[in-house]
C-alpha cells in the first residue's frame, strides 16, 4: 500500500484536531476530579460512546475481522452473547453500587465492600496490566503499519506515544473520552464502504454463503459438538464460559469501561451508559465481521500469507488496499492510527487514576492536598507512556513474553466477577472470604493452563480450552468465597449502605418519561439483540 | 444537553469531520478521475467526502444551536 499526498493530509488533520481538544480542555483541569474523572459531568451519549469505543481497539477490529474469515458468523458470539447481556447487568444492577457509592475506582469500591488488601490486590494487578496492554497496543500498531505502509518501527511508536502524552497530560480522561467519541464516528465512517463494498462484490449474504465452508453462516446450528464447528467449542462452553464469566468479568469490573460510566453527570448517565453503548455495540459485527467473512470469500487464500504463515490479521488491511483509493485509504488509516491511539490513551487514563487514588494515595503518600495528587496524576500520566514504549521495545524483542503475560493477567480477570457478583448481592461476603476466594481462583485457573500445557486436558481448539479454564476459575473463586464467609465473620450492616443490593436505595425514575428510564432502554437492547441472534441462528 | 460540559465535543467532531470530508470531496472532484477504481460505480472520494461533510456540518449545526440557547 502506498499513501499520497491526501491521505497524509487527513492524518494530519486527525493528529491536528486530538492536540487541539488536549489544548483546549487544558484550563478545565482544576482538581484531581477534573483530570480523572472529568468532574462527573459527561452526558450519557458521550460515556456510552466512549465506553464502547475503549473497547473497540485496532486489536478489537482486527482481531474481530480476522476471526470472521476465519471462524465465519461463530465470531458474533463475542457480541451477542458475550458483550450484550454484561453490558445489560453492569448498566442496571451493578452502577447504582459503582456511582451510588462516589468510589472513584474499581479497585476503591473493593476497599469500600471489603478491605484494604483486596484493593491492593486489584489495583496492582490492574495497574500493571493496563500499562503492558498500552505497550502491546504500541507494538501492534508499529508492526502493522510496518507490514503494510512501510513505516519506520522508532519512528510510528514515538510519534504516536507523544501525540497521546499531550492530550491526556492536558485533559486528562475528558481527553481520552473525546478522542474515544472521535474514533468511533472515524472507524464508522472509515469501514463502512468497505464492509458494503466487500459483501456486495461477493454476492450478497447467498454469494457468500456459496463461497464460505459450510457452518460459517450459523451462530447455533453447530454448536451442539465442539467437532461440528470451526471453532471448536460447544454451546455451554459459549454460554457459560464467554457469554457469563469472561463478559461479565470484563464488562462489570474493567476500570477501563467501567471509568467512562464514573465521569457520567449522574446516576441515570451513568446507568444509561452502558445500555447506550449496547446498540452500536449489537451492529458491529456488520462492520467488522461480516468484511472479513467476504474477505474469505473473495481473495486468493495465498493473499493472507505472511512470513510463510497463515495470517487473518490481513483480512481488514486486504480489503483496504483492495477497495480505496487515495483519499478514502487516509481515511480507512487515519480510522485504524485512532483506534490504536485512543486504546492506548484509555490504558493511560485508567493507569494514572489506579496509580494515584489505589497506590500512591493509599501507600505511598496518603493525606496530601488535591494540587498534589492533580500533580501525581500528570506524573504517572507520563510515567505510563514511558513504561508503554519500554514494554513495547520488550514486545519487540521478545513477542511471546507479552502473550504469557496476558495469559497471566486473564487467570486474575477470570474469577474476578463471583467476588464482585457475591460482594454486591450477598451482604455476608467477608473480606477474608473474597480476598483468598480471588487468589484461589486465579491459582485454578494457572492449574487448569498447566494441565493443559502437559495435555493432562485436551481441546479441540485454544479457544474451547480458555472458556473451560475461565469457567474452572470463576467457580472455585465463587464456591471458595461462599465457604469461607460461612467460617468468618461478616462486617455489620450498618457499614455496608450503598454497597449491597439488599442495603442499597433503588434509584426511581418515575418522574421520568418511559424513553429515559434506563429500564426502557434495555428491553429495547434485549429484542434487538434475540433477534438479531434467531435470524443468524 | 451538553450544558454543564466545558467544551461541547460537537465542535472538534463537527469541525474534524467537516475538514476531512470537504478535502476527501475537492480531491475526488479534481485530482482522482485517474485513480478511479473499477469496481466502484461511482467516484468514492468525492461522494464519501460529501456524506462526512454533511455529518461534520450537522454536528456544527447541534452545537451552535445548543450554545445560542445557553
Amino acid at each position: 500500500m502506498h499513501l499520497s499526498w491526501i491521505d497524509y493530509l487527513i492524518i494530519a488533520l486527525y493528529c491536528a484536531f486530538v492536540l487541539g481538544v488536549g489544548f483546549k480542555l487544558k484550563k478545565s483541569m482544576k482538581t484531581s476530579l477534573d483530570f480523572f474523572l472529568s468532574g462527573r459531568k459527561i452526558p450519557a451519549w458521550i460515556t456510552g460512546l466512549a465506553f464502547i469505543s475503549a473497547n473497540l481497539g485496532a486489536l478489537e477490529v482486527m482481531g474481530m475481522a480476522a476471526s470472521g474469515a476465519e471462524y465465519g458468523m461463530l465470531t458474533c458470539h463475542f457480541y451477542w452473547v458475550g458483550a450484550i447481556p454484561a453490558m445489560l447487568f453492569v448498566g442496571l444492577a451493578m452502577m447504582p453500587f459503582y456511582y451510588g457509592s462516589r468510589a472513584r475506582s474499581v479497585p476503591e469500591y473493593l476497599r469500600l465492600r471489603f478491605d484494604e488488601k483486596t484493593r491492593g490486590l486489584n489495583a496492582i494487578t490492574f495497574a500493571v496490566m493496563t500499562v503492558l496492554a498500552s505497550g502491546i497496543n504500541l507494538y501492534a500498531m508499529a508492526l502493522l503499519f510496518k507490514l503494510i505502509l512501510g513505516w519506520s518501527i522508532h519512528a510510528t511508536i514515538l510519534l504516536s506515544a507523544i501525540v497521546v502524552l499531550v492530550y491526556t497530560f492536558l485533559g486528562g480522561l475528558t481527553s481520552s473520552i473525546y478522542n474515544e467519541v472521535l474514533q468511533f464516528f472515524l472507524i464508522v465512517f472509515g469501514i463502512l464502504p468497505l464492509a458494503v463494498l466487500s459483501v456486495v462484490e461477493a454476492g450478497g449474504w447467498h454469494g457468500m454463503a456459496a463461497r464460505l465452508p459450510s457452518g460459517f453462516m450459523n451462530m447455533w446450528s453447530n454448536l451442539g459438538h465442539g467437532a461440528a464447528n470451526p471453532m471448536g467449542v460447544d454451546w455451554f462452553q459459549i454460554v457459560a464460559g464467554l457469554g457469563f464469566v469472561l463478559s461479565f468479568g470484563y464488562w462489570c469490573t474493567d476500570f477501563l469501561v467501567v471509568q467512562r460510566a464514573l465521569a457520567a453527570q449522574d446516576m441515570n448517565a451513568a446507568q444509561r451508559t452502558p445500555l447506550i453503548a449496547a446498540i452500536p455495540k449489537m451492529f458491529i459485527p456488520f462492520l467488522v465481521i461480516i468484511p472479513g467473512m467476504a474477505a474469505w470469500a473473495i481473495l486468493p487464500h495465498s493473499s493472507f500469507m505472511v512470513a510463510g504463515k497463515m495470517d487473518y490479521n490481513m483480512a481488514l488491511p486486504l480489503l483496504l488496499s483492495r477497495y480505496y483509493p487515495a483519499g478514502m485509504l487516509g481515511v480507512g488509516i487515519t480510522a485504524l492510527l485512532a483506534s490504536f491511539m485512543s486504546g492506548m490513551a484509555g490504558n493511560v487514563t485508567a493507569f494514572n487514576t489506579v496509580w494515584t487514588y489505589d497506590i500512591y494515595n493509599s501507600y505511598i503518600k496518603p493525606g496530601q492536598s488535591d494540587e498534589h495528587y492533580l500533580w501525581m496524576g500528570k506524573v504517572a500520566t507520563v510515567g505510563g507512556v514511558l513504561i508503554s514504549i519500554l514494554a513495547a521495545y520488550v514486545a519487540l524483542q521478545f513477542g511471546n513474553i507479552m502473550d504469557y503475560l496476558q495469559l497471566i493477567f486473564s487467570f486474575v480477570n477470570a474469577p474476578l466477577f463471583a467476588t464482585f457478583l457475591l460482594g454486591m448481592f450477598w451482604k455476608r461476603t467477608t473480606a477474608n472470604g473474597a480476598f483468598w476466594g480471588l487468589l484461589a481462583g486465579s491459582a485454578a485457573a494457572g492449574l487448569h493452563y498447566f494441565a493443559t500445557m502437559h495435555k493432562w486436558i485436551s481441546y479441540r481448539s485454544v479457544m474451547a480450552g480458555n472458556f473451560d479454564r475461565a469457567i474452572f476459575a470463576w467457580t472455585t473463586c465463587f464456591v471458595l468465597t461462599v465457604v469461607i464467609t460461612l467460617f468468618t465473620k461478616p462486617r455489620p450492616e450498618s457499614e455496608l449502605h450503598g454497597l449491597v443490593y439488599s442495603l442499597t436505595e433503588k434509584p426511581t425514575y418515575k418522574h421520568l418519561s418511559l424513553m429515559k428510564r434506563p429500564a426502557t432502554l434495555a428491553v429495547v437492547v434485549i429484542v434487538i439483540c434475540v433477534a438479531l441472534d434467531w435470524v443468524f441462528r | 444537553m451538553s450544558e454543564r460540559m466545558d467544551l461541547d465535543i460537537r465542535w472538534p467532531i463537527g469541525l474534524l469531520f467537516a475538514a476531512m470530508g470537504a478535502s476527501l470531496a475537492i480531491f475526488g472532484a479534481f485530482f482522482t478521475s485517474s485513480q478511479k477504481v473499477w469496481r466502484l460505480w461511482m467516484d468514492l472520494d468525492l461522494w464519501w467526502g460529501v456524506a462526512m461533510l454533511v455529518f461534520g456540518l450537522f454536528m456544527i449545526w447541534g452545537a451552535t444551536r445548543t450554545s445560542r440557547h445557553r
